[in-house]
């Protein structure tokens, strides 16, 4: 048996007196499409942060292709690639040069064939020599996820990637998932989209920092009776807060 | 060695070539700074404006009137009648001396009694009425001195005094001032820009992207000041270059030198912006605190104060701002045209204080988001 591509034991992180997340287990396969979904405030970001090393858990363990967060955080940052959900890209640098500044931090030199895959990839040559803040919110998350994905990351940790995007961008976004997660690449989405939601191979819905439900978009429909994984969402949550 | 510095610092460079109103403010503050700062700043006051009462109307009391115009510290702006007319006129600031001769003033001379003039000095301002009276108080002296040895019968004075300044013959302010400058200006834009500089991508959440790489604290932090190490020489050279043509300060010592412990300044500076930007969460903190810092560095510095005048507390104090020491070698250079052999104590204090600052805000720098 292949080891997991995520594994967290009891992962726990608080903010003073606040608990975001509490206790989390879980354990995502590698090339699964897993969905993260829950309101807000609910420890998605939280999660995600934790997974990529930018937030120390308080309690827990979270193995990360293998590697121990807590210890090693840099060399989980080798293997990942993260899109946050307020996508970080340089505004006043051109598409090009967003891309090539990743490369040289992932230690591309530039202008290699990869970064020529990955422009193909996303469909971005046309658009190279434009100034990313001139960009639609489309093409942001589309250049955003190119420069995530330079270095091949194992892992991809996409954090609400679909927010101010429109329809037809977001089922594009969501092909090229679908894509990489075919070519073995494991994704984990942050979403509150249930239309989203339906397309991961499994999901977790979170409220208030813990898990209410953990299983195959039907799986969690039928929890609550086989109705839709919207009403599933509603009334998992209405009684988690009961 | 260091293999994500250079991504880093093309990008940084990219950035601010970019970013026009910030690289204008750049070059525009310092030339700004040194036309303010190089005309405005004189402290000897000169050309007091000043009303004069002449009650004898005599050639004795034009001949006086006359060597107290002669110093160049008083101008006369109006003869008045009447004692009234002089308190008025100081009073509403139309004169801020006068001199008023009496009508005995040529008798008593006459007669060897001591002959009595009276100048009148706003002294709420205690800079600018100082040099007045120590010119009036000259003046007379100069002026019983000659009546003595005349008395006398000798040729010539018993006793001399040759003072000879030093450096700045003329003691003009801007020999003092525009070297000075160029630290007060590297102070201001170096630790500003820096700090706003990580912080504005804290607030845009490039930072956030940033530390989800392998790129290190080390490479993240020089591969972001290093540009501006360039900017910082750009501009000590435009202060140069136009205190010698504007105001004709002269470019006396190693010139070299003078670039390399700027070089030393400048990373101190630098680092000092980067550790203020691991303390503040906002470009508007982060705009505080390095004006808050700018303060202490402009007053206690000796920038525009003499550090020998200032309390004991203050003088210590002063010790712990880098422009201190800055000034010395900078006008230690340019003026007294000294070298390393004078000037190794302050390179040396320069240089640990950039080494502490690197260090301490690499350490505080921390990759992760609490």
């Amino acid at each position: 048996m292949s080891p997991s591509a995520v594994e967290t034991h009891n992962l726990t992180r608080r903010f003073g007196a606040v608990t975001a997340v509490d206790a989390l287990t879980l354990r995502i396969e590698q090339g699964e499409v897993f969905g993260l979904l829950g309101p807000n405030g609910s420890g998605k970001t939280t999660t995600i942060r934790m997974l990529c090393g930018l937030l120390e858990p308080s309690q827990g363990s979270a193995l990360v292709a293998g590697i121990d967060v807590a210890v090693a955080p840099e060399q989980v940052k080798q293997r990942i690639g993260y899109m946050a959900q307020k996508v970080g890209l340089y505004e006043d640098l051109t598409v090009g040069e967003n891309l090539d500044f990743y490369a040289g931090i992932y230690g591309f030199r530039r202008a290699t064939a990869r970064l020529a895959e990955v422009v193909a990839f996303l469909e971005l040559a046309e658009r190279l020599g434009q100034l990313a803040g001139q960009l639609s919110g489309g093409w942001k998350q589309r250049l955003a996820l190119a420069c995530a994905l330079i270095h091949r990351p194992a892992l991809l940790f996409l954090d609400e990637p679909t927010a101010g995007v429109d329809p037809a961008a977001r089922r594009r976004f969501w092909h090229t998932i679908h894509d990489l997660a075919h070519a073995g690449t494991t994704v984990l989405v942050t979403t509150h989209y249930m239309d989203e939601a339906e397309q991961c191979a499994r999901l977790a819905m979170m409220s208030r920092g813990h898990l209410i439900a953990l299983g195959t978009p039907a799986e969690v429909a039928a929890q609550v009776g086989g109705r839709t994984l919207e009403d599933a969402f509603v009334i998992l949550q209405e009684r988690d807060e009961r | 060695m260091m293999p994500r510095f250079w991504p880093m610092f093309r990008k940084e460079f990219i950035q601010m070539r970019r970013d026009h109103l910030t690289f204008a403010m750049m070059i525009g503050i310092p030339v700004i700074q040194l036309l303010v700062f190089g005309y405005a700043i004189q402290t000897d006051v000169r050309n007091l404006p000043t009303v004069v009462l002449d009650e004898s109307r005599t050639p004795e009391s034009r001949d006086i009137i006359q060597a107290f115009q002669n110093t160049g510290n008083f101008r006369i702006v109006a003869h008045v009648d009447g004692r009234p007319a002089v308190d008025r006129a100081i009073a509403r600031g139309e004169a801020q001396a006068a001199i008023v001769v009496p009508y005995e003033y040529p008798r008593d001379l006459v007669r060897g009694r001591t002959a009595t003039l009276q100048i009148i000095v706003d002294a709420s301002d205690p800079l600018a009425s100082q040099s007045a009276i120590a010119a009036a108080v000259a003046v007379a002296h100069a002026r019983d001195l000659l009546i003595l040895t005349r008395a006398a019968g000798r040729a010539n004075l018993p006793l001399e005094a040759r003072v000879r300044p030093r450096y700045n013959p003329g003691l003009r302010s801007p020999n003092y001032i525009v070297p000075g400058l160029v630290g007060v200006i590297l102070t201001m834009t170096m630790v500003l820009i820096t700090a706003m500089a990580i912080v504005r991508e804290r607030e845009r959440g490039t930072l956030e992207q940033l530390i989800v790489t392998p790129i290190t604290k080390t490479e993240l932090m020089l591969g972001k000041i290093t540009p501006y190490v360039g900017v910082g020489l750009l501009q000590m050279t435009a202060v140069l270059i136009l205190g010698r043509f504007v105001f004709d300060v002269p470019l006396t010592g190693n010139i070299l030198l003078l670039y390399g412990v700027t070089l030393i300044f400048i990373i101190a500076s630098l680092a000092f912006g980067l550790f203020v930007s691991t303390l503040v969460r906002t470009q508007q903190q982060a705009m505080q605190a390095s004006f808050g810092f700018m303060l202490p560095n402009i007053l206690l510095s000796g920038f525009m104060f003499p550090r020998q005048a200032m309390p004991e507390v203050a003088q210590w104090l002063g010790l712990m701002v880098p422009l201190t020491y800055f000034l010395k070698v900078v006008r230690g250079i340019l003026l007294k045209g000294v070298g390393l052999e004078a000037l190794w104590r302050e390179v040396l204090i320069l240089a640990g204080f950039a080494v502490v600052l690197i260090v301490a805000s690499v350490r505080r720098f921390h990759k992760t988001l609490d």
